[in-house]
């Protein structure tokens, strides 16, 4: 998905540029502890020194599991119960930062292993999300408008080779 | 039995399950009545109380029906650990002696389905619930996923962890859960959260439970054979520790709010893990049972496998746990869990647990919670 014509989920989780994403963490001034979403204050050091830091795009795969059932909704953004469809959820080891949870593109789980290499990229969200309390925006289905959210994805073996 | 002792006289419980047209508050004041009678003390000799519920309303609204005696009355929502806040509250008072007799109750009443809470109340953007990872099930399911890789257990353990509850459940009338189900059955049942199916994961429902303490002379003096609560501790989670809701975790690794709970308790009781005769876990779903058993010290990680396959964990073994079919067999009140486990060692230590008693007569009793988003609290009692 090419990110610059896109709408984030909200304002602050993530940035897209030359169709790159890249998560908005943060990191203490003091004990350099890295944190996501952005931090104010340090959940380590308690130091409020603590700066925006964008993070790396690729990790490995620290735990996985699939969401198997749908989620209740609220707080869940899908709009139609029916069409529901299994997706995977894992947090992903960004090496020297931070462990992120995020949803993944793959959720066969005979295709998810630990330790696999994973690259960030943007998936559209469930089709309610991000419909309310920004900026008055109209209640339209969220694909409809391109809101998107963060993923990881398997990394491809000629990716793995590149690195 | 020194001055300074804290005991519980009295144990009462509203059955667990479900109670159609059956308020959480007419739950509570049943197990409250039935723990006073239990204990031979009439509402207006309480003179502290404290209890709560996550989702049926205000513990302290019961004085409406238990009777208007002006009695201090606490009420404390602290998720899975609310029964063990209010107990933790009601042994500091009456260890400073600030009261004589304290009641505490724990009930609640939830809809069928997972647990839907709103992302903006635990801290976190409404994002986290519209992208689908606000759910408990994802937490534990990918909790017990890294710790089969780490420590070696199986799903076949995870399936007989839940085999067990469900046949210890049929042994106990005021479980909800009472048909006994093979670890094949477990196994074979609908996939929720990978590695976890249906019927290792607790259901939330409904049921009620309450305690009545007592110090000096109430306790010397009391009607029951007194259970002597030898320490309670409750802690929220440190830094690197893995907890429910965490849209990051640390690299680095720090204890888990179990651990360091579980460490307290048996410090300021002067017991060790290897003493305890019975023990009560969280047991949300199979793999928080055996994630737990090591995490308060009651076993080595990865020594699970070898201990659950040998029958050290069911109600005839060395170490057994709970007795009561846990929450996977009562479902998860959550204002009611916490105390459910207290109200089991109880009638385990008087030897008054029926079909499901431990036998050798048990002398030291453990129990503990954990709930989000990261508190646990511990408890030793001893006869």
């Amino acid at each position: 998905m090419n990110g610059d014509s896109v709408t984030p989920i909200t304002e602050g989780l993530f940035t897209v540029a030359g169709g790159l994403v890249r998560l908005i963490g943060s990191q203490c001034a003091r004990c350099g502890t890295v944190a996501f979403p952005r931090q104010f204050s340090c959940p380590k050091c308690t130091s409020v020194e603590v700066s925006e830091r964008l993070l790396a795009r690729r990790g490995t795969l620290w735990s996985w599991t699939i969401q198997c059932f749908p989620p209740k909704s609220p707080p869940y953004a899908a709009d139609d119960p029916g069409a529901f469809e299994p997706y995977g959820v894992g947090y992903v080891e960004l090496p020297g930062e931070v462990r992120v949870e995020a949803r993944l593109t793959e959720a066969d789980p005979g295709r998810l292993r630990i330790g696999m290499p994973m690259e960030l990229t943007l998936v559209p969200a469930p089709s309610g999300a991000g419909g309310r309390g920004q900026g008055g925006r109209p209640p339209v289905a969220s694909t409809a408008r391109g809101v998107v959210t963060y993923a990881f994805r398997p990394m491809t073996e000629e990716e793995q080779s590149e690195r | 039995m020194s001055a300074e002792d804290v005991g519980i006289i009295g144990a009462g419980i509203h059955p667990f399950g479900r109670h159609p047209g059956v308020t959480g508050l007419q739950m509570a004041v049943a197990a409250a009545r039935a723990a006073l009678a239990d204990a031979g003390v009439s509402w207006p000799e309480i003179d502290f109380a404290a209890g709560g519920s996550d989702a049926a309303g205000n513990a302290d609204t019961s004085v409406a029906m238990l009777g208007l005696t002006g009695v201090p009355f606490v009420n404390v929502r602290n998720g899975c650990a609310t029964g063990g806040s209010a107990l933790t509250m009601a042994h500091a008072m009456l260890r400073a002696g600030s009261a004589d007799l304290a009641l505490v109750v724990g009930f609640d009443k939830h809809p069928p389905g997972a647990f839907n809470p709103d992302p903006e109340d635990w801290g976190l953007g409404r994002w986290y619930g519209e992208t689908g990872l606000m759910l408990t099930t994802q937490f534990f399911a990918m909790k017990i996923q890294r710790y089969m890789s780490e420590h070696g257990i199986s799903s076949a353990t995870l399936a007989e962890v839940a085999a067990k509850a469900f046949r210890n459940g049929a042994l106990n009338p005021n479980a909800w859960r009472r048909k006994p189900l093979s670890a094949e059955e477990i196994l074979a049942s609908k996939m929720v959260n990978h590695p976890l199916t249906q019927f290792m994961f607790c259901s939330p429902g409904e049921g009620a439970t309450a305690l009545v303490l007592a110090r000096g002379a109430r306790l010397r003096g009391s009607a029951r054979p007194p259970v002597l609560l030898r320490s309670v501790a409750l802690r929220t989670r440190s830094f690197g520790s893995f907890e429910v809701f965490s849209p990051s975790i640390a690299l680095e690794s720090g204890p888990s709010p179990t651990a360091v709970a579980a460490a307290a308790a048996f410090e300021a009781a002067g017991i060790g893990p290897a003493d305890v005769d019975v023990a009560q876990v969280q047991d949300t779903e199979s793999g928080a049972e055996v994630i737990n058993l090591a995490e308060t010290g009651l076993c080595q990680h990865g020594e699970q496998e070898k201990l659950i396959a040998s029958g050290a964990t069911e109600i005839g073994g060395r170490l057994p746990v709970n007795t009561d079919g846990g929450c996977l067999a009562n479902g998860e009140p959550i204002g009611a869990s916490g105390l459910r486990q207290v109200h089991e060692v109880v009638l385990q230590l008087r030897g008054e647990a029926g079909a499901r008693q431990v036998p050798g007569r048990p002398q030291v009793a453990f129990t503990h919670v954990y709930g989000a988003p990261g508190v646990s609290a511990c408890a030793v009692l001893s006869r």
